[in-house]
């Protein structure tokens, strides 16, 4: 029990020494995180609401497919995104391994299956609601789905957090293409597999206590926002 | 109602956030190098001193001496400074890199349980190794191409135990970086080989201690090795050249020496002048 009341002690000590180093590592842990989270919403919620409205073959197909993508290893992403930035790789003139932007992308391919899947079943279930309604307007598929997107935008912020989410707490996929290089691709997750490497196990748990407060804080926000949002707009 | 125009707000957006995220150039070079430099402390003592010196930051990506040759050849490294002489020599033979150099050497050491149920403890890196498997006691194997884990391979078979017949229950290839095997041999209380500078600095040990130290054979010898520009035409050649002069001048040797934790020197410069 020893170290666990060490851990929080410890992590008690460095949010109020507002350790410079830490901020610099959890303000990187967000942007990446959020910026891979925001690219697989711009990709992931068309195609989830194109699923759900429209008819083509290979509809049902694809549908399995996002679904089971939820569930990708991210250590398999990594390496992936890592065999294509690297220099003996196709992508590999862009010189973008081991730097923030790889990270990103190896997040945004991580969670944009799971922002897809959910808005797939959001949309869907306003579709069999409001498809006749649409229907009699006149209103193409596409022209629907992007409707449909917008009525349900408020349940759709829960798709963009459970993406957030993913994105925030793995580290298979960081840890291969950010390569946890200190000042540069150091992120919450891949510090918190180094302590744990040196055997420092209370300052382990400490960070990993302070990257759930985190999490549960941008959460608070997101629904205090949505509540507003909500009431003004809604 | 979803607008094109909110569409491409979204995405002018991502790409910012992107951006910011992205440091502004900067002059940096990138070592691939072990977990046991990375992990001691040592680069978080040298790299400042060198950047005071040179201008030039170093971007280390810490693995294991085979990944960390691997990640060189396929160019994702300017320099790489490991700790395996057969497999450094072989990487520069295939004209991957241009030249090796030694820089400094320290020891590995066996540790396990302090109670010494194998009565392993001594000098004798092999007899200890025979009396482990002996008596069947657990031992954690790195399992991961290490340079820890060659020289854990070479002790085994200079000590006559062939691994492929002895393995049991009693030998788990753990297939991890130095940090996680040492944890698992922490909580099983088993036998492991570490380099020292590692143990020194590693804090979860339990009831590990130091058993087999001092053996000439545990020498662990570190080169550095400047990847070829000839297969990989974007490796920063001066800058990286920079770097392997510094750390074998009499500067960086120093620096090397100094440093310590808890008044123990973790590694001994040995470049040739």
């Amino acid at each position: 029990m020893t170290a666990l009341s060490d851990s929080f002690l410890t992590a008690w000590q460095l949010v109020v020494a507002a350790d410079a180093r830490l901020a610099a590592i959890v303000l990187l842990s967000l942007r990446v995180s959020l910026a891979a989270t925001l690219i697989a919403c711009i990709v992931g919620m068309p195609i989830g609401a194109l699923l759900a409205v429209g008819r083509f073959p290979g509809r049902r197909a694809l549908i399995v497919l996002f679904n089971g993508l939820m569930g990708l290893p991210p250590v398999v992403v990594g390496l992936l995104v890592y065999l294509l930035l690297s220099r003996a790789g196709p992508l590999g003139q862009f010189g973008l391994l081991f730097s923030p932007a790889a990270m990103i992308i190896a997040q945004a391919i991580l969670v944009t299956p799971i922002v897809a899947a959910l808005t797939r079943q959001v949309v869907a279930d306003e579709w069999s609601e409001y498809r006749e309604q649409l229907r009699s307007l006149g209103a193409s598929r596409t022209r629907a789905a992007a409707t449909l997107l917008w009525d349900g935008r408020f349940s759709l912020s829960t798709a963009a957090l459970a993406g957030f989410g993913r994105a925030i707490a793995e580290v298979g996929a960081v840890m291969i293409v950010g390569g946890n290089i200190d000042g540069v691709t150091r992120v919450m997750t891949t510090t918190i597999a180094l302590e744990t490497s040196k055997g420092d196990l209370p300052l382990a748990l400490a960070l990993g206590s302070i990257l759930i407060a985190v999490v549960l804080a941008i959460n608070a926000v997101a629904y205090a926002m949505r509540g507003w949002a909500e009431r003004h707009w809604g | 109602m979803i607008t094109r125009r909110s569409y491409l707000a979204a995405l002018a957006a991502a790409a910012i956030l992107a951006a910011t995220a992205s440091n502004a150039q900067e002059r940096f070079i990138t070592v691939s190098s072990t977990t046991s430099t990375e992990q001691s402390g040592l680069f978080a003592h040298l790299l400042p001193a060198f950047e005071k010196a040179s201008g030039i930051k170093v971007r280390v990506v810490a693995l294991g001496t085979g990944q960390a040759l691997d990640m060189a050849r396929r160019g994702d490294a300017d320099v790489v400074f490991v700790h395996d002489k057969a497999a450094e020599e072989k990487f520069v033979a295939e004209g991957f890199g241009i030249k090796r150099q030694e820089v400094m050497y320290n020891d590995f050491v066996v540790i396990g349980p302090k109670s010494d149920p194998a009565k392993a403890a001594g000098k004798d890196i092999l007899e200890g190794l025979r009396r482990i498997e002996a008596s069947k006691s657990p031992f954690v194997s790195r399992g991961d191409k290490s340079g820890t884990h060659a020289a854990e391979l070479r002790y085994w078979k200079a000590a006559g135990v062939d691994l492929d017949k002895a393995k049991g229950p009693w030998y788990r290839d753990t297939g991890s970086g130095m940090g996680p095997a040492l944890n698992t041999a922490a909580s099983m209380n088993a036998y492991i080989l570490a380099d020292r500078g590692t143990w020194l600095s590693f804090k979860n040990r339990g009831d590990l201690g130091i058993i087999v130290e001092g053996d000439t054979k545990l020498f662990n010898q570190y080169g550095v090795i400047l990847v070829n520009p000839a297969k990989h035409p974007h490796v920063k050649q001066a800058d990286g050249q920079k770097f392997i002069d510094w750390v074998v001048s009499a500067e960086g040797q120093k620096a090397i020496a100094d440093y310590k934790i808890g008044g123990e020197q973790l590694f001994f410069p040995n470049a040739a002048r």
